[in-house]
C-alpha cells in the first residue's frame, strides 16, 4: 500500500525512499491500473477531448465569434451540421459556428475543473494535514470552521457573489475553490492521523525538524495517492456545477462560453428542432465526465488495494 | 445523548448567524443599490425611498436590525423588486411548491435507491447488479440540468405525454418530470452506497453466523443486515437533501413550477437582494436543521459514535 510504504521502510528522508524504493511502487499501481480496460479507455478519450480543446481551433473555419447574419432566421435548414459549409457542428441560434464554440467550452469547462481541483487540492491537503498533526485544540478550532462552512448553502452564497460582485471567471474559480477544499481537507486529516504516529515522523521530531517541514516532507508526500484519486473525482464534480451555475446563466460571460452554457443555448431552442444545437455540447459533456469518473475508479483500485 | 444534542445544537446556532451575517456583508458590499436604474432618480426620492428601506443608517445598525428582524419575527424584510411584497410573502408562495416536488424526489430516491442497492448486493454479479452498477454510473453523469431537457424532449416534444411545465396545484402530470429530474442523480448514488455497504455487512461473521443457523435469507436481510447497512446512506441523506432543494433552481427554470428556485434566479437577474438573502438563509436554515437531525439520528443508531 503506497501511502504507508515510506513509513514501513523506517528512517530516512522519505521523498528520497519514494525515489528508490517506491518506484516498483508505482510501477505495480501502474500495471493495475493498465490491467483495467475502462479506466485506459477513458484515459485515451479524455486525451483526445484534451487535444480538442487545445488544437481544435486550427481546423475550423470561422472565429467562434463571428455572426453569420445570411443564416439567421433559416438556421433550422441552413446552419444543419455539414462539411461542406464549414459548420462542422451546425450553428447556434445567433450564427454562429457551434464547432469553434464547442471548442471553446470544452476548454474552458476542463480549464475550471482542473483549477478547481487544484485549488482543492493544495488548500485542502495543506489544512487537513496541518489540523492532523498538531491535534488537539488547533485541530479542533480548525475542524469546526470546516463543519460551519460544510453546513452552509454555497451554491446560494456563490450565486449571490456572481451576482454582487459581477460575473467572471476570476469570480467563479473564487468560489468553486471556497467549496472545493472542504472535502479534501477532512480526508487529508483522517489520513494524516494514521501517519503521524508512525517511526518517521517520531525521528524527525526527535532530531528537531521544524513542524512546516515534517508536514511538506514528510506527511504530504504519503498523502499523494489518496489526494490524486480525490482529485480525479474532484474534476467532473467542478465542471458540473460550473456547467450548473452557467446553465443559469451566471457563469462565464459571452462570448466566452462552457459546456453548460451551451447546453442551457441548445435546450432552449430544442422544440424547434435544431437538435444538434444540444447533441454536441451535450455528447463532450457526457464524456468527459464518464471518462474522469472512471479514470478515478481506475486510479482507486490502483492506489487503494484495500478495495480490491 | 442529551448533551450530545446540545453540542450539535451549540455548533448549529453560530452556524446559521455566521451565515446571515456572510450574506448581509455580501450585500452591503455590492456595487449599486436596488435603485440605480437607467433614468437616475432625484436625490431627494432616493433618499425617501432609501429611509423607507433603512438604507440611509449605518452598517452596523443596518445588519443588527436585520439580524434582529430575522431571528425574532422571521421578518426578512421588504422585496426591493415587487414593491407592494414582502421576501416573507415570495417564500410562502414559492416554498410549497418546492417543498412539495423535493420531498417526493426524496421519497423516490430513497425507496428507489435503497432497493436496487440492496438487490444488486444480494444478487451480486448477476445482470440485475450490472444493470445497477450501470444505471448509477449513467445517472451520475447526467445531472438534472441535462436530465430536464432530455425528459422534456422524449415525454413532452416526442410522446406528447406530460405536460411540459406549469403546476396546477400539484396534480401528479405536473409532478412527474420534475421528480424525476431530481431525483436520479441522487437514487443513483444512494443505489451505490447501499449497494457496497450491504456487501461489506453481508460479509461479516454476524452475518454468517445467522446464515450458518438456517436463518432465510429475507430474514437475515431484514432483521440483521439493514440497520448497519444503513448508516453511510443516512449519513448521505444531508447533502442529497440540500442537493435536492438547490437543484429546484433548475427544476423550477426548466417546468416553471413556481418553486423559490424561480424567485431566486429572478432576484438574483434583478438584483433584488432582500429576496436572495431570504432564500439563501432559508435554504441554510434547512440544511443545518436537516444536518443535525440526520447527526443524532446517526448517533441514535450506531451507539460509537456518540462523540
Amino acid at each position: 500500500m503506497f501511502p504507508n510504504k515510506a513509513a514501513v521502510e523506517g528512517v530516512g528522508d522519505a521523498m528520497q525512499l519514494a525515489e528508490v524504493k517506491g518506484r516498483s511502487l508505482w510501477a505495480d499501481a501502474r500495471a493495475r491500473f493498465f490491467r483495467n480496460k475502462a479506466a485506459v479507455v477513458s484515459l485515451i478519450c479524455l486525451g483526445l477531448i484534451a487535444a480538442f480543446a487545445l488544437f481544435g481551433g486550427a481546423i475550423a473555419q470561422y472565429e467562434n465569434d463571428y455572426v453569420d447574419f445570411s443564416l439567421i432566421g433559416s438556421n433550422a435548414y441552413l446552419g444543419v451540421p455539414s462539411i461542406e459549409t464549414g459548420h462542422y457542428f451546425g450553428t447556434d441560434s445567433n450564427g454562429r459556428d457551434l464547432y469553434a464554440r464547442t471548442v471553446q467550452g470544452t476548454g474552458i469547462s476542463l480549464m475550471v475543473g482542473v483549477v478547481g481541483a487544484l485549488v482543492a487540492v493544495i488548500v485542502g491537503t495543506l489544512y487537513g494535514a496541518s489540523a492532523g498533526y498538531f491535534g488537539g485544540r488547533v485541530d479542533g478550532i480548525m475542524m469546526r470552521t470546516v463543519d460551519v462552512l460544510m453546513s452552509i448553502p454555497f451554491m446560494f452564497v456563490l450565486i449571490l457573489m456572481l451576482v454582487i460582485f459581477g460575473r467572471s471567471i476570476f469570480m467563479l474559480f473564487l468560489g468553486i475553490g471556497l467549496i472545493s477544499w472542504l472535502d479534501m481537507a477532512r480526508i487529508a486529516r483522517g489520513q494524516t492521523l494514521t501517519i503521524k504516529n508512525k517511526e518517521f515522523v517520531e525521528v524527525a521530531v526527535a532530531t528537531g525538524v521544524h513542524p512546516i517541514r515534517i508536514i511538506l516532507r514528510h506527511i504530504v508526500p504519503n498523502l499523494l495517492g489518496i489526494v490524486i484519486v480525490y482529485a480525479t473525482l474532484l474534476v467532473p464534480n467542478m465542471i458540473i456545477f460550473e456547467s450548473f451555475i452557467s446553465f443559469l446563466g451566471l457563469g462565464v460571460q459571452e462570448p466566452a462560453t462552457s459546456l453548460g452554457a451551451l447546453i442551457n443555448e441548445g435546450s432552449r431552442n430544442m422544440q424547434f428542432g435544431y437538435h444538434w444545437q444540444i447533441a454536441f455540447p451535450l455528447f463532450f459533456f457526457v464524456v468527459t465526465i464518464f471518462a474522469f469518473f472512471f479514470v478515478g475508479d481506475g486510479l482507486r483500485d490502483a492506489l487503494d488495494p484495500k478495495d480490491r | 445523548m442529551l448533551s450530545f444534542v446540545i453540542r450539535r445544537l451549540a455548533v448549529a446556532i453560530p452556524t446559521l448567524l455566521i451565515l446571515v451575517v456572510l450574506s448581509f456583508i455580501l450585500m452591503y458590499a455590492a456595487p449599486g443599490g436596488p435603485f440605480n436604474s437607467e433614468r437616475p432618480l432625484p436625490p431627494e426620492v432616493l433618499a425617501n425611498i432609501e429611509a423607507k428601506y433603512g438604507l440611509d443608517q449605518p452598517f452596523w445598525k443596518q445588519i443588527v436590525n436585520y439580524v434582529v428582524g430575522v431571528v425574532t419575527q422571521f421578518d426578512f424584510g421588504p422585496s426591493f423588486q415587487y414593491k407592494d411584497r414582502s421576501v416573507n410573502d415570495v417564500i410562502a408562495q414559492g416554498f410549497p411548491v418546492t417543498l412539495t416536488y423535493g420531498f417526493w424526489s426524496f421519497v423516490v430516491a430513497v425507496t428507489v435507491g435503497v432497493s436496487l442497492g440492496v438487490a444488486a448486493a444480494i444478487k451480486q454479479n448477476s445482470w440485475l447488479d450490472y444493470l445497477a452498477v450501470g444505471a448509477s454510473i449513467g445517472a451520475q453523469v447526467l445531472p438534472n440540468f441535462v436530465m430536464a431537457p432530455i425528459l422534456l424532449l422524449i415525454f413532452t416534444l416526442w410522446l406528447g405525454w406530460l405536460p411540459g411545465g406549469g403546476w396546477n396545484g400539484g396534480q401528479w402530470q405536473f409532478l412527474i418530470m420534475p421528480v424525476i429530474a431530481l431525483s436520479t442523480s441522487y437514487m443513483a448514488s444512494i443505489a451505490r452506497i447501499t449497494r457496497s455497504s450491504m456487501l461489506e455487512v453481508l460479509n461479516t461473521n454476524f452475518i454468517r453466523t445467522a446464515r450458518a443457523k438456517g436463518l432465510p435469507m429475507r430474514r437475515v436481510i431484514w432483521r440483521h443486515a439493514m440497520k448497519p447497512a444503513m448508516l453511510p446512506v443516512l449519513s448521505y441523506l444531508g447533502p442529497a437533501f440540500v442537493g435536492m432543494i438547490t437543484g429546484s433552481v433548475i427544476i423550477d427554470v426548466f417546468f416553471s413550477t413556481g418553486g423559490i428556485g424561480q424567485f431566486f434566479v429572478n432576484s438574483a437577474f434583478n438584483r433584488d437582494y432582500s429576496v436572495i438573502m431570504g432564500i439563501t438563509i432559508l435554504v441554510g436554515t434547512l440544511t443545518i436543521l436537516f444536518n443535525l437531525v440526520v447527526d443524532i439520528l446517526y448517533a441514535w443508531i450506531d451507539p460509537k459514535i456518540r462523540y
